[in-house]
């Protein structure tokens, strides 16, 4: 829309709901005051971001910034509503874009170069973008197969450790997974069995997976809390698959919060099975408040934030100095060797692998 | 024969002048001096038509212009590929007849509980029809999964009979009667519950039998409320998305869905915009037809006290409905919200009060989810009062402006305001972010946008229910406070406003329980930490665990106790002419 | 107090007044009767303010009503069906008009119970509007119209949808009432019986213009046209021609008072003035119907040549359906109607 008609039809519509009221009656109600301040630091996120408050406290001690998160949907819908909004962006620090959607974020400009102190710290496997510094990790994870332990005892069957394992007759009909064209573990599974198999070699893979009775439903939701047998909901849900697409970091999360803590979980990761998911913060161009942006971008690599975040988020952090909880040491999987591909390569080849996925598997 | 409208109006005002001063003069004192009633109530729209102008209208335009434009040159070659894309084919016809089928579905098992509902009386009506409509105002996220328990593996019909029928065709269709089950027990019963029962007892005494005097006495009266159900049904199940992804597995997708995939996931704009429009003008032609149907039903029929045409059932063919009807009420609508209730007290350690407990302290305690539910249920009401309010304000005025029924200008305003229920979440929401991106109307990083965005959807509730009842006032009630001395403002204040008073204060409270249980546009729109229910519940859904999965559900039960008491003061207030809801 | 001058309302083309003058004294009750479709009501409506006049002009009280609202003219308006505030108590409907001229809580508290009074509801301030009787309905509409002292009253139909008894009773109290307070009152009504109880001066009216004027004995002595004849219920009128002091009808030769002006005209006969006697005596008729009216009993003829005949006779004197009589016609019961169209 053009400017001048787009200035018409604001005022008009300002004039006529009186809405400077509103705006006012908006910002006031907020706590932290007003975003544009000096005082404030504005965080993008998404719905998953979590930070313990006593945290953010100690960012606003440290610096006398106060943090305003905002978050909107999914990583996914995040990204895209960043990118869409590049021109007036919605705050100064982006969190949430991982290894998957990297490219798409950088190749529409939505970042500001900022080299984090304590990056020193992080391992440069995490760094996808060290020579430009557009974006900082913060965080990482594996996408993996977990396994219901009960199931595989009462079979007296070994749960399944590979990829190739999978494809066999013993664990026919097993497995669920997720739609790999809406949800974020799917697509990474996908990607896992690519970087495995070759550009080529996962859609003989996923043919395989398909004739051993793989089930695909649209969200992790459905395929953790309903189908798998292993998980606390399944288990309400009378879940029918032992086998499931999730995190590495699910089988701790399982066990938080019990009392007491059983000696083993009720889920295991077949460790080789992993996909590397890192997500990474930024400061985005045209942040009104870039001083306080870089603040919490080099706040986020801090021990405090990095120790935070794994039973906030259920994510590890990239610092080496920060300590995983005994929860994740004791129940976590040791993942030594996860898939990988580059954000590049994700970003060329992604669309057209999803659409051949889904003709592939869904069909 | 359009043009030839006005002259059949003056026709008839000629031919009855004089009769009890009513239509004729009413239309005659209208058109004299026009100018100046044209003038009120150009002020009356003006507050909605600004309200759907900057957030409806130009958000969605803007994210439609965004995704047809390249540099500023319309790419209007895109439409002619996604409308040959054989895949996007295959799921406008998907989304064509899975609501066809919903909505026969949804008729036939309903209507027979509209008629239950309108004129028999038994104990706990009231209770029961409060809790039918629970699931409408559930978000899907929830009722979903609930559903689930009826129709998915290890569910109730697994168990007996060992049927299956999640990522069927068969659940979506279901989880559609349990969704908009109310819509028809409400506009048709509400309706049949008003008929004048001695129409059909006339013609029982000219020599119709039972079935003859219902098949032609009461079945056309109920027609235009049948038809403008089944659109309302079609319209709501045309949009369907949660439940289809929820429901459906990955196999389906319906328009709604394909255009989040495309906007949310993808980011491919111009698909999505090809997409919003195809949707837009299916659901405008369906608004059509339903505003036809809808001026049909007003126009035609002689209403009674809705208390007094219920009776205790009689004989055996009346028992034997009621306990039918109960048995789906049961079964479709009360068994899944009964095993969430279920779920929230289950632990690991069998039932008890964990979950609960973990809500209350979370935040605290487990560290795994930083937002107290009791924080939840606040930021909830709040924005649900505040998008109540915006509603209201907005609905009323628009009911107002349009309770003459003129004009063609006025329906098109009407059908305009039901729009934004037949518009994808997505693309309001991302509309939101870009459109409204510079002072003073940057509000994307304020908590208002998301009442302002659950109102959009509240207001076509308020007209709805408003509006009838606002035509239904005597224009000369209006004259006789004239000629008592009261200006028009006061004449509004003392006869329309205590009229419409009830009817006002269900409307709100419809489009409170519909705030409370918003889950598409709030969870589009990026906004301050303030979860609401329903989020705070997918968000919970969305994380490993037994504490988060028994979290879910309890709140999940919370967030239904309130909707269910909303609706329950509803019914205590429920007037006997109220709207379509 | 009112003055309509070339008042016109069209809807559509149709006339519904056609240039109306009309004058109502102080302390007068004016009865505009008509049948429906007349524009008796669009009048009351014109001069409240709720309908605008395509042309012409509304005085009250000397001034030019143009413009001014409905709430500002200070004219009070039963509607025909009453229109109380359903969702309001008798005192709140009749009330309404003191609290929005900002009446003090005591003062209206004083006058409910004076109107209740008055119209003969003492003590019904509390009741329901809904529970009323039509006559109790009725009643509390006329106190409502009464509080604000209109300076000018109007009534739609005022006892249309009573019960004969009450109505008859209740056109005495009006009569009363209004004479006591000295209102000015317009009233409209398609029952003549009641236009004549309660006027002291009757308009009829005839597709939005005005078919006669004057007092209730002027009209029912002389309606002015076959329509008003019609209209009050006389069913006697034929086409005559006067020829030297008798008209020549198809009933045969009548009387006509002296001083009739010779010509083409129409003839009434007011039924008390027809006749009965043997057949010889006059026009061969055969009876037809007997109606029982209280005292009297009105008797259809019908003559061998011509339309049927309406006699009133004593109720003693009546003869039998079938009965064959001869008809003669009293000179004092036949008016002479000035040419008009014929009636449809």
């Amino acid at each position: 829309m053009n400017t001048s008609l787009r200035r018409a039809v604001v005022a008009t519509a300002v004039a006529t709901l009186g809405l400077p009221a509103l705006a006012a009656c908006g910002g006031s109600g907020d706590k932290g005051g007003e975003a544009s301040g000096g005082k404030t630091v504005t965080l993008v996120s998404h719905d998953s971001f979590v930070a313990s408050d006593s945290v953010l406290q100690e960012f606003t001690r440290q610096t006398g910034y106060k943090v305003k998160v905002v978050k909107g949907g999914d990583a996914g819908q995040a990204v895209n509503q960043a990118i869409l909004s590049k021109s007036h962006p919605q705050g100064d620090v982006f969190f949430g874009v991982d290894n998957t959607l990297l490219s798409r974020a950088l190749d529409n400009g939505i970042f500001t170069p900022y080299e984090a102190k304590g990056l020193d710290r992080v391992p440069k496997e995490f760094q996808a973008d060290a020579a430009g510094h557009r974006v900082t990790p913060v965080d990482t994870g594996e996408i993996c197969v977990n396994y219901d332990r009960a199931y595989f005892a009462d079979h007296k069957l070994d749960p399944p450790k590979t990829f190739d394992d999978l494809i066999k007759p013993e664990y026919k009909g097993l497995l669920v997974t997720e739609n790999a064209a809406t949800s974020s573990p799917g697509l990474a599974f996908q990607l896992a069995t690519a970087a495995k198999y070759g550009d080529d070699g996962w859609k003989d893979y996923w043919t395989k997976l398909k004739a051993n009775g793989v089930e695909v439903v649209d969200g992790w939701e459905q395929a953790y809390n309903e189908r798998f047998s292993g998980s606390a909901g399944g288990k309400k849900a009378k879940g029918d698959k032992p086998l499931v697409v999730s995190y590495a970091s699910s089988p701790p999360a399982e066990v938080v919060g019990a009392k007491p803590l059983p000696k083993e979980g009720p889920i295991g990761v077949a460790t080789g099975t992993c996909f590397r998911q890192t997500e990474f913060a930024g400061l985005l161009k045209g942040a009104k408040n870039t001083e306080g942006g870089k603040a919490l971008v080099d706040f986020m690599l801090s021990r405090t934030f990095q120790e935070d975040m794994p039973l906030q988020m259920y994510v590890k952090p990239v610092s080496q100095d920060a300590k995983l909880p005994e929860v994740f040491t004791r129940y976590g999987a040791q993942v030594t060797d996860p898939q990988t591909l580059a954000p590049e390569k994700i970003a060329k080849n992604r669309d057209q692998w999803v659409k051949e996925w889904s003709s592939l598997v869904l069909k | 024969m359009v043009l030839a409208r006005p002259e059949v109006t003056e026709a008839e005002a000629a031919g009855a002048p004089d009769v009890t001063g009513a239509p004729a003069a009413r239309q005659a004192a209208e058109r004299a001096p026009g100018a100046r009633r044209a003038a009120t109530r150009l002020g009356l729209m003006a507050v909605p038509l600004a309200f759907f102008g900057v957030f409806f209208a130009y958000p969605v335009a803007s994210i439609v212009t965004r995704g047809l434009t390249d540099g500023g040159r319309w790419q209007l070659a895109r439409v002619g590929e996604v409308l040959t894309d054989p895949g996007i084919r295959d799921v406008l016809w998907f989304t064509l007849w899975q609501a066809a089928a919903s909505t026969a579905l949804t008729l036939l098992l309903a209507l027979p509980g509209a008629y239950v509902f309108a004129r028999l009386d038994f104990p706990g009506k009231r209770l029961l029809r409060a809790v039918v409509t629970v699931p409408f105002v559930l978000p899907t996220v929830v009722a979903g999964s609930a559903f689930l328990a009826l129709v998915g593996r290890g569910g109730l019909l697994d168990e007996l009979w060992g049927v299956r029928l999640d990522t069927t065709v068969w659940a979506i269709l279901l989880a559609h009667v349990f969704f908009n089950y109310a819509v028809v027990v409400r506009t048709v019963g509400g309706l049949w519950a008003q008929l004048d029962p001695r129409q059909e007892e006339a013609a029982r005494v000219l020599g119709a039998g039972r079935l003859a005097a219902w098949r032609r006495v009461t079945l056309p009266a109920l027609g235009p409320a049948v038809a403008a159900a089944a659109l309302m049904v079609f319209l709501f199940t045309f949009t369907s998305f949660g439940v289809v992804q929820i429901l459906g597995g990955p196999r389906y997708a319906t328009l709604e869905v394909e255009i989040y995939q495309r906007t949310a996931q993808l980011l491919d704009l111009p698909t999505a915009a090809v997409l919003t429009l195809l949707q837009f003008v299916v659901v405008a032609a369906l608004l059509a037809v339903h505003a036809r149907t809808v001026r049909r039903r007003e126009a035609t029929l002689r209403l009674v006290d809705a208390s007094r045409t219920a009776r205790r059932p009689r004989g055996a063919g009346q028992w034997a409905l009621l306990a039918s009807v109960l048995a789906v009420v049961a079964l479709l609508v009360v068994l899944p919200l009964a095993v969430l209730v279920l779920r929230s007290f289950e632990g690991p350690d069998g039932y008890g009060l964990a979950s609960y407990r973990a809500l209350a302290s979370a935040g605290a305690g487990g560290g795994t989810f930083t937002v107290a539910a009791l924080d939840t249920i606040g930021n909830s009401l709040t924005y649900a009062l505040a998008a109540t309010a915006i509603a209201v304000v907005v609905g009323g005025l628009a009911a107002a402006a349009l309770t003459r029924r003129e004009g063609r200008l006025v329906r098109g305003f009407d059908a305009l305001l039901m729009l934004p229920l037949g518009t994808s979440a997505v693309t309001v929401g991302f509309g939101f972010l870009i459109a409204l991106d510079e002072p003073p109307l940057d509000l994307r990083t304020s908590w208002i946008l998301v009442p302002l965005a659950q109102a959009l959807v509240g207001v076509p509730f308020v007209v709805r229910t408003v509006l009838p009842v606002l035509r239904a006032v005597d224009t000369r009630l209006r004259e006789a406070a004239a000629v008592l001395g009261a200006s028009p403002l006061r004449a509004w204040r003392e006869v329309d406003l205590p009229l419409v008073g009830r009817a006002l204060g269900i409307a709100a409270g419809f489009a409170f329980a519909v705030s409370l249980g918003e889950f598409g546009a709030t969870v589009f729109i990026a906004r301050p930490d303030n979860p609401t229910l329903p989020v705070a519940v997918a968000r919970l859904l969305g994380r490993p665990g037994e504490l988060n999965y028994g979290q879910a559900m309890a709140l999940s039960t919370i967030l239904m106790l309130v909707c269910a008491a909303a609706l329950l003061v509803l019914e205590r207030v429920r007037t006997d002419r109220t709207g379509e809801f | 107090m009112l003055r309509l001058e070339g008042v016109t309302v069209r809807f559509g083309g149709r006339a519904v007044l056609d240039a109306v003058d009309l004058d109502v004294a102080d302390h007068e009750t004016v009865c505009v009767l008509g049948p429906s479709g007349s524009g008796k009501s669009t009048l009351l409506r014109v001069v409240a303010g709720l309908q605008p006049a395509h042309a012409g002009r509304v005085l009250l009280g000397g001034r030019d009503q143009g413009g001014v609202p409905p709430h500002r003219r200070g004219v009070g308006l039963m509607f025909q069906d009453h229109q109380l505030f359903p969702q309001r108590d008798v005192a709140g409907n009749v009330s309404f008009g003191l609290r929005v001229r900002g009446t003090g809580r005591a003062e209206i508290e004083r006058r409910v119970a004076e109107l209740l009074d008055l119209v003969g509801l003492p003590g019904a301030q509390k009741r329901a509007v809904g529970a009323l009787s039509g006559g109790e309905q009725q009643r509390v509409a006329l106190a409502r119209a009464l509080a604000p002292e209109p300076r000018l009253l109007m009534l739609d139909e005022p006892l249309g949808q009573l019960d004969r008894g009450l109505r008859e009773r209740l056109v005495e109290e009006l009569r009363g009432l209004f004479g006591r307070l000295g209102t000015t009152v317009l009233a409209v009504t398609h029952d003549q019986g009641e236009a004549f109880a309660l006027a002291d001066r009757v308009v009829v009216m005839r597709d939005g213009r005005i078919a006669q004027v004057g007092t209730p004995m002027e009209v029912w002595r002389r309606p002015a046209s076959e329509f008003v004849a019609r209209f009050l219920g006389f069913e006697n009128v034929v086409a005559a021609t006067v020829t030297g002091g008798r008209a020549e009808t198809v009933w045969g030769s009548l009387p006509v008072p002296s001083g009739t002006e010779p010509g083409e005209c129409v003839v009434l006969v007011r039924p008390g003035g027809v006749r009965l006697g043997p057949v010889p005596g006059g026009l061969a008729c055969e009876v037809v119907s007997r109606t029982f009216r209280g005292e009297r009993v009105v008797v259809r003829l019908l003559p061998e040549g011509g339309p049927e005949l309406e006699a009133s006779c004593p109720l003693g004197a009546a003869p039998g359906v079938g009965e064959r009589v001869g008809v003669s016609f009293r000179v004092d019961d036949v008016v002479v109607l000035p040419q008009s169209r014929p009636f449809p």
